[in-house]
C-alpha cells in the first residue's frame, strides 16, 4: 500500500510546484556531480537564488550513461540541459541531432581554444597517473620510464568509464601508430583494470598498486579536505590529455530562456568557484578570486594533447581493439 | 497469475522492449566469442568449486552442534549478501597484494602470490557463493528423516556405505539446484570479473552488453548479447534439470539425528567449519575493521539513504512472499506446467539486469516520468532478482512435505486449506523464512536498476556508498560500507526469524 501513497504524493508536490507557477529547469547530469558531496547542491542554490525558478538535477550514472539516456528518451526528454559530456562524447551526442547552439562567447581559460556551437565547457583537467609520494618518491617521467620500470598501475576500461577511455586517447595521441606497441609495453605494468574510477582509485589506496590513473587534481582534494600532501601526480615527459567537460541545451528544451540563463551562469563565478572543491577540476574560466590554496602545488602540464570530437570519435575504435589485444593476452 | 505476468513482462518484456528500440540487428564479433568462452568458464568453475566445497561444510554443520553454531551459520551466509564493492575491498585487504595472507608469506620469507586472474575471479565467486551453496545444501541434510541415520547408525554402515544409501541419494536433489543457482549468479557478474580477472581477457558477456548499450549505443547487440546470455542460462537450468533426482515419498517423523562418533569425522567436520569459517569471516571482518571508527561521524545523507533502503527492501520482501508463494504452490500441483512455473522462478537470473532496467525504463519512461517509480520498480526487480533463491530454498521443502504427507492428508479427509496451513506450512516455513530473509539483505545491498530511475534524495544506501567513493571519501566510504553489511544481515536475521520462527531455524538449518 505504500507505492499509491508515495504516488499520491508526489503528483501533489508537482501540482503544487505547477499552481506556484514556478518555471523548473531540468539538468541532467552525471550521478557524482548531484551528490551531496559533489558541486550540485551549491550550485542549485546560488542558481535558484537569482533565476526565480526551480532547478532540478537529474543524476545519470556517468557521461556515457548520460548520452545512452538521452539517446533512449529521445525528442520527448524532459531534460532542457545535459551536463556532463567530454570531448569523447560530444562528436555523437551532436549526430544525434538533440542538441542546438548555445550561442554564448564566454572568456574561457582552457589550455587550447574552445569554438563548438554546441558545447560550452563547465570544467577540466589533465589526466595523470598519481601516486604517494612516500612509497614511491621518484615517479617514471615517461611513458617510456613507465614502460621500462616493474611498478604496478591500476587503470580503467575505455569501454565503461570516461578517465579509461581519456589514457586510450592520451596513448593514441602521443604515439599515434606506435599505439599498440606502447599499450603491449604497458601490459606488464597494468595490475587490473576497473570497470570505473572509484574502483581503481580505492585499490590505489588500499595500496594493491603504485600508481593509478586519475587526474593532475586529485592531489588537491587529499591536500586540501584531508590537509595529506603525500599524493602527487607524475609529471609526463610527452605531455598529458585533457579531459574538457561540457553542457548544451537541447533542441526540445521547455524552458529555452531559463536554459541559456544556466548556461551563462554556468561560466561566471558563481558557478565556477564552485568547482575546485567539489569536483575537484580546474575551473573552465577562473573566478576573480583565483584558484583555492593548494591547488598552486599541483603539476601544470606544459604540453597538453586533445583530439578535435570527430577525430576522437573516428580513431575510437581501432584504438579500443589495439588496447584489447594487448591487454587480453 | 498476475504473478507470472509480471515475471514474464519483466523478463520477456524487457527485452521485447529493447529488440524494438533497435536499429536492426548486429552480428557476433570475434571479442564476443571470448567473452562468451570466458563467461562460460567462470561459472562453470565458479559453481563446481563453490558446490564441491560447500559438501564438505554443509555436511559438517549438519552433523554437528556446538554453541554459536546458528549465529555461525548466519555470519557466514554473510558474504552472499554484501555488495560486490564491499565485499571485493574485504577479499583484497586478504588476499590482495598488501593484503594480509601476503604480508604473512613475505615475514615467512615465501614468494608471495597475485590474485589478478582468473583465481581471484573464482575466488571472489567463490566467496560470495559458497555461503548460498552451503545453505542450500544444509538444508537438503535437514531433510533427511532421523530414521533413516538411526537405521544406518543401527545397521553398522560405515562412511562408504553411508554415502552410497543416504547422503548421496540426498545430494542428488540438492546439487543440481544449487550448481544451478551459483552458475546463474556467476554467469551476470561483470564488475567482479574485471577488477579481479586482471584486465580485458576477464571480459564477460555482461560487459560487453554494457559496452554494447553505453559506449557504443548499439541495442541490437546488446539484445543479441543478453539473449545469448539468457540462452545459457537456459540451457544450464534445462541440463542440471534432467540430473535431478525426483524427491520420493520417504517418510519420517522430522526428529534430528544423532552425530557419528570416532575421531576421524570429528577432526574432518571440525577442519570443514574453521576453515570454511576463516574464509569467509576474515575479508568481513576487515570492512568491520576498517569501517568502525567512520561510522559514527557518517554524514546525514547516508543515514537518509539507509532509510530508504529500508523501505525498497521492505516493499521487496512483500512482493517476493506473494510471488514465492503463488510460484511453488503452482509448481507443485500444476500437474503437466509445475516445471514451467519453477523455470519461469528461476529465469530472473538469467536475464541481464541492465537489459532488464533499461527494457524497463523504455516501457516506463513515455508514460510516466521514472523517477516516480523508483522505489517500486526497485523493489520489484529486487524481488524478481531474489525469487530464484527463494524458490531453490521453498520447493525442495514443500515437494518433500507434500511426498511425506499428502497421502495421509487426504486419507483423513483434509480440506485444501487445512492441509496448507497444519501439514505444509510448518515444514516450509523454516525455508520461507530463510528466502524471504535473503531477499530482504539483496535488496538493501542492491545497486541496480535504482541507478537509471532514482532522483535526487531517493538515493539507497549502496547508491550514497559509490558516490562516496566517485567523490574521494573512502574513510566515510568504509563507514558506510559496514552500515550496510551490518543492516543487510539484520534485516536476514530479521526477516528469517519473523516469518521462519525461532524454531524453525534449527529444525531447518
Amino acid at each position: 500500500m505504500r507505492y499509491p501513497t508515495l504516488a499520491a504524493g508526489l503528483l501533489a508536490a508537482s501540482a503544487l510546484a505547477a499552481s506556484a507557477d514556478t518555471p523548473v529547469l531540468t539538468v541532467y547530469t552525471y550521478d557524482s556531480f548531484v551528490s551531496s558531496w559533489g558541486p550540485g547542491p551549491a550550485v542549485r542554490e546560488a542558481f535558484e537564488a537569482v533565476c526565480d525558478c526551480e532547478l532540478n538535477f537529474v543524476g545519470v550514472g556517468d557521461g556515457a550513461a548520460l548520452l545512452a539516456r538521452l539517446q533512449l528518451e529521445g525528442a520527448r526528454s524532459p531534460a532542457d540541459i545535459v551536463l556532463g559530456l567530454d570531448t569523447n562524447l560530444t562528436a555523437r551526442a551532436a549526430a544525434s541531432g538533440l542538441f542546438v547552439p548555445h550561442g554564448i562567447r564566454a572568456d574561457l581559460d582552457l589550455p587550447i581554444t574552445w569554438d563548438d556551437p554546441l558545447f560550452l565547457p563547465f570544467d577540466w583537467g589533465w589526466f595523470a597517473f598519481v601516486h604517494d609520494r612516500n612509497r614511491l618518491p621518484e615517479p617514471p617521467a615517461s611513458f617510456a620510464e613507465l614502460i621500462n620500470s616493474d611498478l604496478s598501475i591500476v587503470i580503467q576500461d575505455p569501454r565503461s568509464s570516461s578517465p579509461g577511455l581519456g589514457l586510450l586517447m592520451w596513448v593514441e595521441a602521443v604515439f599515434g601508430d606506435e599505439a599498440p606497441a606502447i599499450w603491449q609495453g604497458l601490459a606488464p605494468r597494468v595490475l587490473t583494470v576497473t570497470s570505473g574510477w572509484s574502483e581503481a582509485y580505492g585499490l590505489f589506496l588500499d595500496g594493491e598498486a603504485d600508481m593509478v590513473l586519475s587526474y593532475t587534481t586529485s592531489p588537491a582534494y587529499h591536500l586540501i579536505a584531508e590537509s595529506d600532501d603525500s599524493k602527487a601526480a607524475a609529471a609526463f615527459d610527452e605531455g598529458h590529455y585533457l579531459q574538457i567537460e561540457v553542457a548544451g541545451i537541447l533542441a526540445n528544451a521547455g524552458q529555452p530562456e531559463l536554459a541559456q540563463q544556466f548556461l551563462e551562469f554556468m561560466v561566471s563565478d558563481a558557478f565556477q568557484s564552485i568547482i575546485p572543491t567539489t569536483n575537484w577540476m580546474y575551473p573552465a574560466a577562473t573566478p576573480a578570486e583565483g584558484l583555492p590554496e593548494g591547488f598552486e602545488t599541483l603539476h601544470r602540464p606544459e604540453i597538453s594533447h586533445l583530439f578535435p570530437p570527430e577525430e576522437a570519435a573516428a580513431r575510437r575504435d581501432a584504438a579500443l581493439d589495439a588496447w584489447r589485444n594487448a591487454l587480453a593476452q | 497469475m498476475p504473478c507470472v505476468v509480471i515475471l514474464l513482462a519483466l523478463n520477456i518484456g524487457a527485452l521485447t522492449a529493447v529488440v524494438a528500440r533497435a536499429e536492426g540487428w548486429a552480428a557476433f564479433r570475434a571479442a564476443d566469442w571470448a567473452a562468451l568462452r570466458f563467461t562460460l568458464v567462470q561459472a562453470v568453475l565458479s559453481a563446481l568449486i563453490s558446490v564441491a566445497l560447500a559438501i564438505p561444510v554443509a555436511r559438517a554443520l549438519a552433523r554437528r552442534r556446538f554453541p554459536g553454531r546458528g549465529a555461525l551459520i548466519v555470519l557466514m551466509g554473510a558474504p552472499f549478501i554484501l555488495p560486490t564493492l564491499v565485499a571485493v575491498s574485504g577479499i583484497l585487504a586478504i588476499f590482495g597484494r598488501q593484503g594480509l595472507a601476503n604480508q604473512g608469506l613475505a615475514l615467512l620469507g615465501v614468494q608471495g602470490f597475485t590474485i589478478y586472474g582468473l583465481q581471484g575471479v573464482l575466488l571472489a565467486h567463490v566467496f560470495f557463493n559458497l555461503p548460498l551453496a552451503t545453505r542450500l545444501i544444509l538444508q537438503g541434510w535437514a531433510r533427511v528423516p532421523g530414521e533413516h541415520l538411526r537405521l544406518a547408525a543401527a545397521l553398522g554402515f560405515d562412511g562408504r556405505a553411508m554415502w552410497r544409501h543416504v547422503e548421496w541419494p540426498m545430494l542428488r536433489q540438492v546439487i543440481p539446484g544449487a550448481l544451478a543457482v551459483v552458475f546463474l549468479i556467476c554467469l551476470t557478474s561483470f564488475a567482479v570479473a574485471l577488477t579481479l580477472g586482471g584486465g580485458p581477457r576477464a571480459t564477460t558477456l555482461e560487459l560487453a552488453i554494457f559496452q554494447a548499450f553505453r559506449f557504443d549505443f548499439d541495442l541490437g547487440r546488446a539484445a543479441l548479447l543478453a539473449l545469448v546470455q539468457a540462452a545459457l542460462g537456459i540451457g544450464a537450468l534445462l541440463l542440471l534439470a534432467r540430473l535431478t533426482l525426483p524427491i520420493g515419498a520417504i517418510s519420517g517423523l522430522d526428529r534430528p539425528a544423532p552425530a557419528p562418533g570416532g575421531g576421524l569425522p570429528r577432526l574432518t567436520d571440525a577442519l570443514a567449519i574453521v576453515l570454511a569459517a576463516a574464509f569467509l569471516l576474515l575479508p568481513l571482518s576487515m570492512v568491520v575493521w576498517r569501517g568502525a571508527p567512520h561510522l559514527p561521524s557518517l554524514p546525514e545523507p547516508v543515514w537518509q539513504a539507509a532509510l530508504q533502503s529500508l523501505r525498497v527492501a521492505g516493499l521487496s520482501v512483500m512482493l517476493l512472499a506473494l510471488m514465492t508463494a503463488a510460484l511453488a504452490l503452482a509448481a507443485v500441483y500444476a500437474t503437466r506446467a509445475g516445471r514451467a512455473f519453477e523455470a519461469l522462478g528461476m529465469s530472473a537470473l538469467t536475464a541481464s539486469p541492465m537489459v532488464i532496467g533499461t527494457g524497463l525504463f523504455i516501457v516506463a519512461f513515455p508514460l510516466i516520468d521514472p523517477a516516480r517509480l523508483a522505489l517500486p520498480v526497485t523493489a520489484l526487480v529486487n524481488a524478481a532478482m531474489a525469487l530464484p533463491f527463494a524458490l531453490r530454498a521453498v520447493l525442495p521443502a514443500l515437494r518433500r512435505a507434500e511426498a511425506d504427507h499428502a497421502r495421509l492428508s487426504a486419507a483423513l479427509g483434509l480440506g485444501f486449506g487445512a492441509h496448507l496451513r497444519l501439514v505444509l506450512w510448518p515444514r516450509v516455513r523454516p525455508a520461507f523464512g530463510f528466502g524471504l530473509g535473503l531477499g530482504a539483505a539483496l535488496s538493501m545491498g542492491d545497486l541496480g536498476v535504482i541507478v537509471l530511475f532514482a532522483q535526487t534524495g531517493g538515493e539507497t544506501l549502496p547508491m550514497q556508498l559509490h558516490r562516496l567513493m566517485g567523490a574521494y571519501r573512502t574513510a566515510d566510504a568504509a563507514g558506510a560500507a559496514l552500515l550496510l553489511l551490518a543492516l543487510a544481515l539484520a534485516a536476514f536475521v530479521l526477516v528469517e526469524r519473523l516469518v521462519g520462527g525461532r524454531k524453525g531455524l534449527h529444525a531447518g538449518t
